[in-house]
């Protein structure tokens, strides 16, 4: 029965009546109030060549949910402590569930003006920096359903404001730990860097539970001022079970470059939104996503980099591993704009199959309103080639070690991009896992 | 005790099509054999078809190491058997160093627990590449991309260096070769000469032979080897070519397919 679970009602009082019982700051719930207002009449998203119709997007057994906190690193489950490197780790934000469980900013930061607080109390103690990037430039409010729903809902997630010419040298982190089943995680990452500063930022959602049915709408906003350099690298490794809509997006002043290197492995059937919207003159994006697909699970990446301002450089490069039954759908989308003078669009889709059912589809598209630039796509949809095979078993090496060297190699060059050494090793070993399990 | 390859009347198809009809070759250890003739007679489908490439379907004969069939097993049990083949066109596989692999195939023919040391593995790549004239840094590029022929090939011999085999297949490794590259390939495969190693060196080029000098040629013609000989015979194919054999043998087209 071919049900359209995308009708709902939420109860809007209730939203509110929550957010103020739990003290959320009043931006925070004019926001979410405006998104209640609007919610009805939006219309969902509409990712290119997947229909949405049985995705349940709604339904959410608890709205928030409570947990632990942590007094120290030392205390934090092992699961998440493997993901620091301990020794060096400065500036981290551990989110347990919905709970702000651990915050740790150095010295240095706070002299210098750098902010990092959780979203929630963030929104509180600077309501105009807060509000003036809060869902403005990069995804709006009344977008579509979805992002009202996340305004709605928003329960976690991080602020980063950097204040000019300030260069953050130890990246900051943030790992998010689900392991109630019946949490929902509605995450909001806002970070901002100003003017000539500079971040790496990296964040981890990982699950201590083997699966849930709630639901993960993630929005992340990085606005990039003029002269303003972001890395941001992520790797999403949530169970199987959940809804998925994941929303990552940038916005680049002049002369400002953000970079993405993403690892997306959650085992849920999820929506991927990557869009930078590079507005100044001569700013540049690169975008590495790299993709495991197992079981049964469906997924859909749109990556898109819109060009506005002058000389301005987009380069996505996606590679994907499909196996099991897992399907997936890989929408890259170069768009210059009228005006967008000298701009150079490039991206690159490579799926790579592994079992007869697994599927994939690159679809890139390049959108071209302006004559001066420079453009390229590559894409391909293939299985591994058994004249690599042959090679390397020729020396010695056992099939099942061949074709875990050909994946290894395939997925390294975004690996190699994420810019933290045990957030590398993490997803060496996601990887690892992924592809090995039966 | 020297090990023995031995090939017995190897029938070899591919897309259907018969390529090698009754292959006959010995190979000992402490041997070094070249295999020639023109192009299109089958002698790269003998070196592919030993190694067990995927598109080459072995129909008859049998090729055995020391009296084992080859033919039964696993391309990387071959290798691990003691065979190596040297690729005329050698894969690029991205995102898999050249030293990590070449790490992993050299445990790969080692027990468990008792991989090489890496100061011992970074020492003897040192000294192989060296002794090849490569730029150390190609040990920390992706296996062959970007290589140019020549490092392709020179890099084929390192791996051949750094594995020891007992036999070494060396396809057509002087193709494309410029004069210096060849002498560097040359002096890699004469270094491995000895009781403990044996080659089969397929070339359609006489000149690889000036370099190394083989111990017995065989030529093939129409996916057989129609005359074997002492080095003598590289000799006189370099200054008469491949027409006497013919007329002697009554072939018009030395090609496969010709005679059918």
């Amino acid at each position: 029965m071919a049900t359209d679970v995308n009708e709902f009602v939420i109860n809007a009082d209730e939203v509110i009546a929550r957010a103020k019982e739990r003290g959320e700051s009043e931006l925070l719930i004019s926001k979410k109030q405006e998104a209640l207002d609007k919610i009805e009449s939006l219309e969902m998203p509409k990712p290119d060549k997947t229909k949405l119709n049985r995705w349940d997007f709604f339904t959410a057994a608890q709205p928030v949910t409570d947990s632990s906190v942590y007094g120290s690193l030392e205390e934090l489950p092992e699961a998440v402590r493997n993901l620091l490197d301990i020794e060096h780790t400065k500036n981290i934000y551990v989110q347990h569930n919905n709970t702000p469980a651990y915050l740790q900013v150095s010295d240095e930061l706070l002299d210098k003006g750098v902010i990092i607080e959780n979203i929630i109390e963030a929104s509180a103690n600077h309501p105009e920096l807060v509000e003036k990037y809060f869902m403005t430039d990069g995804v709006r409010v009344d977008e579509h359903k979805l992002a009202a729903f996340h305004t709605a809902m928003l329960n976690g997630g991080l602020f980063v404001y950097v204040p000019k010419n300030v260069q953050i040298e130890d990246p900051v982190q943030m790992v998010v730990l689900h392991d109630d089943e019946k949490a929902s995680l509605f995450n909001h990452v806002l970070i901002v860097a100003d003017e000539g500063s500079e971040l790496t930022y990296v964040e981890n959602y990982l699950s201590g539970v083997d699966k849930s049915e709630e639901q993960v709408n993630i929005v992340s906003e990085v606005i990039a001022k003029d002269n303003a350099k972001v890395k941001y690298g992520a790797v999403d490794f949530l169970a199987e079970g959940f809804t998925g809509y994941i929303n990552r997006r940038g916005v680049t002043g002049r002369d400002a470059d953000i970079d993405w290197a993403l690892g997306l492995m959650n085992d849920s059937h999820v929506i991927y939104d990557n869009t930078t919207y590079l507005i100044g003159d001569n700013s540049q994006s690169d975008l590495k996503i790299v993709v495991v697909g197992r079981g049964e699970q469906k997924m859909n990446f749109t990556s898109q980099i819109i060009h506005y301002g002058k000389d301005t450089n987009g380069h996505i490069l996606k590679h994907g591993v499909m196996k099991d039954a897992a399907s997936s759908i890989f929408n890259g989308v170069g768009l210059i704009k009228h005006g967008a003078t000298r701009s150079d669009a490039q991206q690159e889709s490579r799926v790579l199959m592994l079992s007869e059912k697994a599927r994939g589809d690159a679809n890139p598209i390049l959108l071209i309103d302006e004559d001066d630039v420079t453009a390229g796509h590559a894409a391909s949809v293939g299985r591994v080639d058994p004249i690599q095979l042959f090679y390397l078993m020729s020396r010695g090496i056992s099939q099942k070690e061949a074709e875990r060297l050909v994946i290894h190699g395939f997925l390294d060059p975004v690996v190699r991009a994420l810019p933290i050494e045990s957030v590398k090793n993490q997803l060496r070993e996601v990887i690892e896992m992924k592809v090995l399990s039966k | 005790m020297a090990s023995v390859l031995e090939i017995k009347d190897l029938h070899v198809e591919i897309d259907g099509k018969e390529i090698l009809k009754g292959v006959n070759l010995t190979l000992k250890q402490g041997e070094i054999h070249a295999v020639m003739g023109p192009n299109g007679t089958g002698k790269s489908t003998l070196a592919q078809a030993i190694m067990g490439h995927p598109r080459y379907e072995v129909t008859g004969g049998e090729v055995l190491l020391d009296g084992e069939s080859v033919l039964d097993m696993e391309v990387d049990e071959r290798a691990q058997a003691g065979l190596f083949l040297g690729m005329q066109y050698p894969s690029e596989i991205s995102g898999v160093t050249n030293s990590d692999f070449l790490r992993s195939a050299i445990n790969a023919q080692r027990e468990e627990g008792d991989e090489i040391n890496l100061m011992q593995f970074i020492k003897k790549l040192d000294k192989n590449m060296n002794y090849l004239e490569m730029d150390l840094d190609m040990s920390t590029r992706y296996l062959n991309e970007g290589f140019s022929g020549g490092e392709k090939k020179r890099n084929e011999i390192l791996q051949l260096m750094m594995l020891e085999p007992k036999f070494g297949i060396l396809d057509e490794i002087d193709s494309g070769l410029d004069i210096d590259a060849l002498k560097v390939v040359s002096k890699g495969i004469n270094g491995l000469r000895g009781d403990d190693f044996g080659a089969l060196i397929i070339t359609h080029y006489q000149r690889l032979l000036n370099y190394i000098t083989p111990d017995n040629v065989h030529v093939m013609m129409q996916g057989r080897v129609v005359k074997s000989g002492g080095k003598e015979l590289a000799e006189r194919l370099e200054n008469e070519g491949y027409d006497w054999i013919k007329e002697e043998l009554g072939i018009e087209d030395e090609t496969i397919g010709a005679d059918a």
